[in-house]
């Protein structure tokens, strides 16, 4: 979240969209219920179902799965053209006066560039002019015919109320209504917030739905003010830690992991650190080489050296274009290319796409290794036959399964101290005086003893490479079972001449003199202590910050880009809700995302930006620098707006073993899976209580369909897709509203996920049916909007 | 109708008579509450990213040889963002810790397996390490085809990290970063 779950309570407006927080984050929603009450919100509901939010909402609007873009490029279109957007905002706080190159456009489907042979643009059109100075050009009247702003216009003219409707499914009337709603936040005094969760981050096109949520936001005036921003609604206790930590091709804090072709420290910098693009530009990324020098003293203390790049030849370089994620190592598992596979806490087979994919990928490993709270799905794979054979005919009997399996008993939660992060952004430490039962270990004592077992083998027997293995630090005061106290001061990093835990990322250094595990988190563990202990309940500006509860990266910063909130003279937007004020010296309030003492004009308010302002037009994505509606990847209808490139070209399809599309003639319906209040993820179903209120799988059978296959609800049906199929009585339902699509009836298929085959209740997995189908710049799979049949059984 | 408060309060009073002697003390200590003893850790939910507070009430944790256990959790007031509430979920978190389903001694599967084995901790870990070591000397690449120092392994694949703390995911990346290992994802994108 760019905000908060506590700064919701300041919104005026909520778009809810892709999410149902009444269902899946009931706590959280309380404070959408508080911006109602207070505030008198208008909370705006945009779903494929009439959600549990959806029935305390204003207005709620139905769309077809994955037609997200479309309505936000109505929403665009409409601020733009009816002038309902922050003027004064735009122009001073985004890229919309920046000119672009000569020769970028937009055609049938393709962005300039695109090449068939690669399946990738070249993106040389998409820059900006840039002046003799190096730095971009703008023109402030927005009125220059390659300006961000007028290409913009012209990108989103085709997306007309009566297109949106024609896509998506809605009438232009509700379309509009709830248009009016969410562009009332564009008045100065008004906020609105945007709240998603997964259904927007699963589909084809995902990471450019949340930049449009980004541009309208822009156009909203509402990035860096209190109730307003982009909310993540995340849906694992310390997803975002996790994230931070770095992804495959991440190292901890967002610093891109080496690749073969930066052969040195000093090319990685070289190619890594960003030039500011205007004069007034902070550039913060400016600091990489103190952010990279102190994680490599992390990582290889006293033997990180300056001649010797500080150990970064330790660090593994993928090749150039390589992809490591998850799409690309699965299919290389199926075809035998993986030995071995270590899993923390997770499930593959339940929650990676096309489940027979999954069985077949483990059931080519030498070895794996599982450290878990409860057997699952895929600590028992070699099992599914056996348990589920229903749906995994093909799958291997255990007799003929090779792979050596450990599960190792690891502890939960309660058992274990350290910070969790919430979306939020905060880092909350939790305490522990309780053993994990029977023979149980907690995680870092399993990882510690396994990590420094290979390590002495490799010591004792050499081996190959066996240099970055000896040089990685673990030199806690008890190795085998580091405190994560010791661990957290690491991460929040110490000056090393003198010994101390520094206080934020400001006394970094690239010198070696500074040691720093995540960059972001400096400071939250300084010389006061572990600040993400803390339990303060001082609220100061009165907008629900609570600084003195918990630490939130960056820097403590509760509201990200809140220098936004005031326009260029440092006067507040919005006097009521000001979450910074400039007093002539210096900014008071939240922690400025700004430096602290600089005046209002001095510097851009997009700090990490090399622009200094926020980008409308994002040429770093991979499918264009502005969102475009494309179909998923299976989809009932054409794209109207271009059917000759209907779907994402840039987006990831594995074609490999067990992976197929299916076709709109075999599978007529939109499958979409969604989590239920009663259970978490497929861990409740070992959970008495959880099991006891929900047992049962069952599918969502809209009205109309289930009239004319003649179901009743409780009736047992078949939902099958091109991949696999899954089983369970219906449950009859008005909440998925047939959408009357290009002249014909588009209907959606619920499917609630939670069961499995290994638990205190049990049924299908959802992603039996879904395909190896992934986002290209997240690697998220398609999991809204796939098609499915139905049949009665 | 005679509620059991009010058996409480003024029943006892007459049950005092017909027997002789009081009942009022003994019934205090059964009512003492369960939680008026216990040791109070505060934690965090571990179940979607809301990041509710709880305070986990144990019992037996000061007693030597006696390990704790958890009688139980509740929403911990102090927190802005949850407030002492907690969903459906997470009030029930006690039956998630103390779960019978809880894996309480490690297991193994042998090649071609139909059931889980027992097996020691130490045993574990030496066949654990010998079989990351015996794949991670096949795979590992120091130089790539230009010459280029690459120290990477691609043929051993690891994945977790969302259920567990930022600490453990740091542990992770150096656990990761040490062998070289390239594959690797977590929940953030699933």
């Amino acid at each position: 979240m760019t905000n908060g779950w506590t700064d919701v309570a300041n919104a005026d407006v909520v778009l809810v969209m892709g999410g149902n927080p009444a269902e899946n984050h009931p706590v959280g929603f309380r404070f959408v219920m508080e911006a109602r009450l207070k505030r008198k919100a208008k909370l705006v509901c945009v779903d494929p179902r009439f959600t549990r939010t959806a029935a305390v909402s204003d207005y709620y609007v139905p769309i077809r799965a994955g037609t997200d873009i479309a309505f936000l490029g109505g929403l665009i279109h409409r601020s733009v053209s009816t002038g309902q957007y922050q003027t004064d905002y735009v122009r001073q706080h985004t890229n919309a006066s920046f000119v672009i190159k000569e020769g970028f456009g937009f055609d049938g489907g393709y962005f300039t560039g695109w090449n068939a042979a690669k399946k990738a643009y070249d993106k040389s059109t998409w820059q900006y002019e840039l002046g003799p100075d190096g730095f971009a050009k703008v023109d402030a009247t927005l009125e220059h015919p390659r300006c961000v702003f007028q290409l913009m216009r012209q990108h989103y003219a085709r997306y007309t109320p009566e297109k949106v409707s024609e896509i998506c499914g809605c009438t232009v009337a509700e379309f509009e209504r709830a248009a009016d709603m969410v562009l009332a936040a564009h008045a100065e005094g008004k906020t609105g917030t945007v709240l998603y969760a997964l259904g927007w981050t699963q589909h084809s096109h995902a990471v450019q739905l949340i930049h449009a949520a980004a541009m309208v936001q822009l156009l909203m005036g509402n990035i860096g003010m209190p109730g307003g921003g982009v909310n993540a609604q995340r849906g694992h206790a310390n997803i975002q830690g996790s994230t931070d930590m770095g992804a495959w091709n991440m190292l901890p804090g967002y610093l891109k992991l080496p690749r073969a072709h930066w052969t040195s420290l000093d090319e990685y910098l070289k190619a890594n650190t960003p030039k500011a693009l205007r004069p007034n530009s902070m550039n913060y990324w400016g600091n990489t080489p103190k952010f990279m020098t102190s994680l490599l003293k992390a990582y290889y203390g006293a033997d990180a050296r300056p001649e010797n790049g500080f150990g970064y030849q330790w660090l593994p370089k993928a090749a150039e274009t390589a992809n490591h994620g998850w799409a690309y190592f699965f299919d290389g598992m199926t075809q035998g290319k993986v030995d071995g596979l270590i899993s923390w806490g997770m499930n593959p087979v339940a929650n990676g796409p096309n489940t027979r994919k999954m069985l077949m990928g483990l059931s080519k490993l030498k070895w794996m290794i599982v450290a878990e709270v409860f057997e699952t799905e895929t600590a028992g794979f070699w099992k599914a036959k056996e348990l589920a054979e229903k749906y995994y005919p093909k799958a291997g009997d255990a007799e003929g399964i090779g792979t050596e399996v450990f599960l190792l008993p690891a502890s939960c939660f309660a058992e274990k101290d350290g910070a969790f992060v919430n979306s939020s952004r905060w880092l909350q430490w939790k305490e522990t005086n309780l053993e994990p039962p029977g023979d149980a270990k907690r995680d870092q004592e399993i990882m510690s003893r396994l990590f420094l077992k290979v390590r002495e083998l490799y010591e004792k027997e050499g081996g190959t490479g066996p240099e970055p293995l000896a040089k990685m630090k673990w030199d806690y005061a008890t190795p085998h079972a580091p405190s994560l106290s010791e661990v957290a001061r690491e991460i929040s990093g110490r000056d090393l001449p003198s010994g101390k835990q520094i206080a934020g990322f400001g006394e970094l250094k690239d010198d070696g003199s500074t040691v720093a595990g995540c960059w972001i988190y400096a400071g939250s563990y300084s010389e006061a202590g572990n600040l993400m202990a803390r339990k303060g309940q001082e609220d100061p500006t009165g907008l629900g910050l609570y600084p003195n509860y918990a630490w939130s990266w960056p820097a403590n910063r509760r509201i990200l880009y809140n220098r936004a909130s005031l326009d260029a003279a440092g006067k507040p937007w919005d006097e009521t809700r000001a979450p910074l004020r400039w007093d002539g010296l210096r900014w008071k309030g939240d922690v400025p995302d700004y430096k602290a003492d600089a005046k209002p004009e001095q510097h851009g308010a997009f700090v990490m930006l090399p622009e200094g302002v926020a980008r409308l037009f994002a040429p770093e994505l991979v499918e264009g620098p502005f969102p475009e509606h494309y179909e998923p990847a299976e989809s009932p209808v054409e794209n109207s707006l271009h059917p000759q490139v209907s779907f994402n070209p840039a987006a990831w399809v594995i074609q490999g073993l067990g992976d197929q599309l299916g076709e709109a003639k075999d599978f007529p319906y939109v499958g979409i899976s969604y989590r239920l209040t009663e259970h978490f993820h497929y861990w409740t179903k070992n959970v008495a209580s959880s099991s006891q209120l929900q047992s049962n799988f069952f599918v969502e059978v809209p009205e109309a369909l289930a009239r004319e296959k003649s179901i009743q609800s409780g009736d047992l049906v078949r939902v099958s897709s091109a991949r696999g199929k899954v089983e369970g009585p219906a449950l009859v339902t008005k909440r998925l509203r047939p959408l009357k699509i290009s002249g014909r009836t588009v209907f959606h298929v619920g499917l609630p996920i939670h069961w499995g085959f290994i638990g205190r209740v049990n049924g299908p997995l959802i992603n039996n049916l879904t395909a190896s189908v992934y986002d290209p710049n997240s690697g998220t799979p398609e999991y809204k909007g796939f098609l499915v049949n139905l049949e009665k059984l | 109708m005679l509620t059991r408060r009010d058996f409480g309060k003024t029943g006892a009073a007459a049950l005092t008579t017909a027997f002789g002697f009081s009942l009022v003390p003994a019934q205090a200590a059964v009512r003492e509450l369960k939680i008026s003893r216990t040791t109070q850790s505060r934690s965090v939910c571990p179940y979607c990213a809301v990041g509710c507070s709880v305070i986990v009430h144990s019992l037996g944790d000061k007693a030597r040889n006696v390990r704790s256990s958890v009688v139980h959790i509740e929403g911990d007031p102090d927190s802005p963002v949850n407030r002492g509430t907690l969903c459906s979920k997470g009030i029930s978190l006690k039956q998630f810790v103390n779960s019978d389903r809880r894996l309480t001694r490690p297991l193994y599967r042998a090649p071609g397996g139909k059931e889980w084995q027992a097996i020691s901790w130490e045993e574990a870990f030496e066949k654990m390490a010998r079989a990351i070591k015996g794949s991670r000397d096949r795979g590992f690449v120091e130089r790539d085809e230009q010459g280029r120092t690459v120290n990477r392994l691609e043929n051993i694949v690891m994945m977790g990290g969302c259920t567990d703390t930022n600490e453990i995911n740091y542990l992770l990346s150096k656990f990761r970063f040490g062998l070289g290992l390239l594959p690797y994802e977590n929940q953030s994108r699933l």
